[in-house]
């Protein structure tokens, strides 16, 4: 009946971080499946890795390593928040964060490009 | 004042209003109130009760923002309904008004508040000093650090606004909220306070500061401009340092 009234930055940053978290928790066992296979079966990781030359998986871990810097970011802005003598500038922290999370992005993109 | 008078008042004197009526599984219903200059939403409510149904059930008291006790959800928001003018909350002449989130609902716009303040119990956001009647009374400079400290905190009118903005405290049914967490960082700049470990304790316990998550909605909406963020921050570096000196 009554809604949540959420319409603010911060509660943005808190989802935006938590969904980062979540997303690369469901990564990290495939990430460690896949560096198994160098043990085990290197001609099962020859043909994933030539699968991942791929534009859309390139993408996709564009997408992913945007994640991961958010993450870092959101989290090192709640470290200075918590840790830090107060600031009242958290809309231009959060602007940050989320500006460091595209420029690592970008970086990533243009390296495998 | 002739600012008050905006141009669409006299195209649309009035507003249509839905408020809610009964318990937790009550609903909206709707009203059609007259608009006017300067008009508060608690002036909407209270013209309502006169009006169009005398048992509409409400809380108010000082009608100026001291007493804390007219806060409502006002158009999804929570407000302090005395000193909210419609024209600030509505563009198209239309408030939904509810009692405030994350407290059990009485009847119609007022909650039971019994929650709210057993929690800043638990949080132990009281005072227990350690000189008695007839001791000189404290003398702290208004410009100490120390009195600047609880200044920041000390404002709360006890309305229960930051409560019902809170996400955690709907997530987490233990956990004590923002006023109360701010409260007891207020008492914990008290430099009268004899026992600060009691407050400390009680809000690095379950349910106290580490549950926060910092999203700041309480200071998004407090009426008083206090931000319990900024003091459950304190409050975690303050407990933090407290259990490495003490092992």
């Amino acid at each position: 009946m009554l809604r949540p009234s959420r319409q603010h930055a911060g509660y943005w940053a808190f989802l935006l971080h938590r969904l980062s978290g979540l997303a690369l928790a469901v990564f990290l066992p495939a990430h460690f499946l896949v560096l198994g296979l160098a043990l085990e079966r290197q001609a099962a990781l020859d043909q994933f890795l030539h699968w991942t030359e791929l534009a859309p998986v390139k993408l996709a871990e564009t997408l992913l390593v945007c994640l991961l810097t958010l993450h870092l970011a959101g989290g090192l802005r709640l470290l200075a928040l918590e840790f830090l003598p107060w600031t009242e500038r958290h809309k231009a922290l959060i602007t940050a964060a989320f500006g460091v999370s595209l420029f690592g992005g970008l970086l990533f993109l243009l390296n495998t490009a | 004042m002739a600012e008050d008078s905006s141009p669409d008042d006299a195209v649309q004197p009035e507003l249509q209003v839905d408020v809610w009526r009964g318990g937790a599984q009550g609903q909206y219903q709707r009203f059609t109130v007259p608009r006017s200059a300067n008009q508060t939403v608690l002036d909407v409510v209270t013209w309502i009760q006169r009006h169009r149904d005398a048992s509409l059930a409400y809380r108010f008291a000082c009608r100026v923002g001291m007493c804390g006790s007219c806060a409502m959800t006002v158009n999804g928001r929570p407000k302090w309904t005395c000193r909210t003018h419609v024209r600030t909350v509505t563009r198209d002449r239309y408030l939904q008004i509810g009692p405030l989130r994350n407290l059990p609902v009485l009847r119609d716009l007022a909650t039971d508040m019994a929650p709210f303040f057993d929690k800043w119990q638990a949080a132990q956001g009281r005072f227990s000093g350690s000189h008695s009647r007839r001791d000189p009374l404290a003398v702290i400079p208004p410009q100490s650090h120390e009195r600047q400290a609880a200044d920041a905190a000390i404002e709360c009118i006890n309305c229960a606004v930051c409560y019902a903005a809170c996400d955690v405290v709907q997530w987490q049914p233990d956990y004590v909220g923002p006023a109360a967490l701010n409260r007891a960082w207020a008492g914990c700049n008290d430099v009268r306070e004899a026992d600060r470990g009691r407050i400390l304790r009680a809000v690095a316990s379950d349910g106290g500061c580490y549950s926060c998550h910092s999203q700041q909605g309480c200071a998004q909406h407090c009426p008083v401009g206090l931000n319990p963020t900024r003091s459950i921050a304190a409050l975690k570096r303050a407990a933090l340092a407290s259990l490495s000196s003490h092992g």
